[in-house]
């Protein structure tokens, strides 16, 4: 825990409140627990990509809708998408339920290493929460 | 609706209490030069005698309401009793919107439903939402809703689709992916029917949109155009422009459409210049279609004591959390007009709505027969099912000719067909309604023989 919002060890993060956890198999990706009390109840992930696609670092790969805002989601590294959570589309509310297991949206096989330097560890996004959310 | 008078005294007062000098100080903010520095050049205030007695003058100069129409093209004469109006002035009911708090108006929730009922029994779908603006916009929201879901960006749009509702939905897609371009029409055969479905329907197509009955009255073969359409992965989207033929005719859910469009004018809304009108939209369950559907959902459910309530299950998302990113120009529903369905369709009952179908279909036959019979005249279309509107090549070769000489015999003869397709200038499109007695469809048939 950092602060009021949970920070998951091991993950690494974008300024965009996504979240990126290397796995065996690619870069697991999602949204955090500030992402989440920000949008409040979910109502519709929207994954514009399917497998096979490539996406880029900064760039969105759908939209999510909640309640009170629809936001893009950017995808924290470049590379080809392996798998989507086709279990969002039934079941939004698994991003408000468990956003870092459960409520993952895709997984990346990156292609630039390079681009995980750029993302912050997780007591650098601790840090940046304590300035957005003040 | 209330009317709040101000004296001088009164206007002084507020603009001394907001600290301005003059009315024209007040409007200091706007450009000076898209300001208008003069009266409005109108005439000067009638007293009440002289101005009912212009406005009585005026009403005369309409002589449409005089004749007997047989023009529809997208708009019918239905009669609608005067008991709908006396029951839309009530004050609950009397506004265009649905409230901001609507839980608290159950009253206008309850309507609300009851018409997404009525729309989705005619439509034989179990999904309807609370109204689009008119049959056009529904026509055209219904194919971007299908390229949504499907992800695919072509469509396919039946020439028998409404000439202006094909232009609507060119007018959508403009902003979006490839514009216009990613439409294709689909050309109708010698029979009034989409032809060359099979050539056509390919797997890029999101959608196919045809009419039922089609703009020329031709009933088409819905569960042809599904199947092909399906087999592709592609929608099928109906559009129907007077859904007074699906009292009659199998509702288009039921053989494979989609998602199911119309105008629900004929239903209970009077001809007035063109609108405002309603749209009808349904579509077929399922999380994914309901996610995409545009509008707003009111549902039934019941309170915490157990008793029947209404909610609105899904608002219209588009003004304060799509924004931008909105997939839909629809933000509220067109809701007296919709109402004034909803109390006319209940009045009907359903033995009384197809009892108007029948008249429609049987009234729609005698005068095709009659016409068909004159020499000179023959049904464009003559192997395929009409419901109450029938395309007719005229003695002379000119439609606008016999618009023109019958206007002052007293109809309304019909569509000129050259309007809308410079092909079809010998082409006359005529709808009848329940409104038509035996006496006006002779009436009607020797005016044409005598001309």
């Amino acid at each position: 825990m950092s602060g009021k919002f949970d920070v998951k060890e091991g993950f690494l993060y974008t300024k965009d409140h996504e979240w990126a956890a290397p796995k065996a198999d690619g870069i697991e990706v999602g949204i955090t627990a500030y992402a989440v009390d920000q949008l409040g109840d979910i109502t519709l992930v929207n994954l514009d990509v399917k497998v096979g696609d490539s996406v880029q670092a900064g760039k969105s790969f759908g939209t999510i809708e909640s309640v009170k805002t629809l936001s893009d989601l950017f995808s924290p590294v470049s590379g080809k998408i392996t798998k989507i959570n086709a279990e969002l589309e039934s079941h939004p509310e698994l991003v408000n339920e468990d956003c870092y297991g459960k409520g993952w949206m895709v997984l990346i096989d990156a292609s630039n290493p390079a681009e995980k330097d750029e993302l912050l560890s997780p007591s650098a996004y601790g840090e940046l929460l304590k300035i957005v959310d003040h | 609706m209330r009317y709040l008078p101000h004296t001088p005294e009164e206007i002084e007062a507020m603009l001394r209490a907001i600290g301005k000098g003059s009315v024209d100080e007040l409007f200091e903010q706007i450009p000076k030069e898209v300001r208008l520095d003069r009266a409005l050049a109108i005439e000067p205030p009638l007293d009440e005698p002289s101005l009912m007695r212009h406005l009585d003058e005026l009403s005369h100069r309409n002589r449409a309401a005089d004749l007997i129409s047989f023009l529809g093209a997208g708009a019918y004469d239905h009669p609608i009793s005067p008991a709908v109006d006396q029951l839309l002035l009530r004050s609950e009911f009397y506004t265009a919107y649905t409230p901001y708090q609507p839980e608290v108006a159950q009253g206008t929730l309850q309507s609300i439903f009851e018409f997404q009922t009525i729309v989705s029994e005619l439509f034989g779908l179990p999904v309807a939402n609370a109204s689009m603006y008119d049959g056009a916009s529904a026509a055209a929201e219904a194919v971007l809703m299908a390229k949504r879901l499907t992800r695919r960006e072509r469509v396919l749009v039946s020439s028998g689709v409404h000439p202006h509702y094909r232009e609507t939905i060119d007018t959508y897609l403009q902003g979006i992916g490839s514009g216009k371009a990613a439409i294709q029409a689909l050309p109708l055969g010698e029979d009034g029917r989409p032809g060359a479905l099979d050539n056509l329907v390919q797997d890029d197509i999101a959608a196919v949109v045809i009419g039922y009955p089609n703009f020329y009255g031709c009933v088409t073969d819905v569960r042809r155009a599904a199947e092909i359409a399906h087999r592709h992965g592609a929608l099928l989207v109906t559009v129907t422009e007077e859904p007074f033929a699906l009292a009659l005719l199998e509702p288009p859910g039921e053989l494979g459409a989609d998602i199911a469009v119309g105008e629900g004018q004929p239903l209970g809304v009077p001809l007035q210049f063109g609108g405002p009108y309603v749209g009808l939209f349904a579509c077929r369950e399922g999380r994914d279609f309901l996610q995409q559907i545009p509008g707003r959902l009111v549902g039934e459910t019941v309170d915490k004591n157990g008793e029947r309530g209404y909610v609105l299950t899904l608002s219209t998302r588009e003004q304060h959390i799509r924004r931008e990113r909105a997939t839909s120009n629809i933000c509220t529903n067109t809701g007296l007009c919709a109402l004034s369905v909803t109390i006319r369709m209940c009045m009907l009952g359903k033995q009384g709505f197809i009892e108007a179908g029948r008249q429609c279909l049987a009234k729609s036959e005698y005068l095709k027969a009659k016409i068909k019979a004159l020499a000179g005249y023959s049904l464009v279309y003559p192997s395929t099912p009409t419901f109450n509107e029938f395309a007719v090549r005229v003695r002379g070769g000119s439609a606008a000719r016999v618009v023109d000489a019958l206007e002052p015999k007293g109809f309304l003869a019909g569509f000129d067909l050259g309007r809308v397709d410079p092909g079809r200038a010998d082409q006359l499109l005529i709808a009848v309604t329940e409104r038509a007695s035996r006496a006006d469809l002779d009436a009607f048939a020797r005016a044409l023989d005598a001309l």
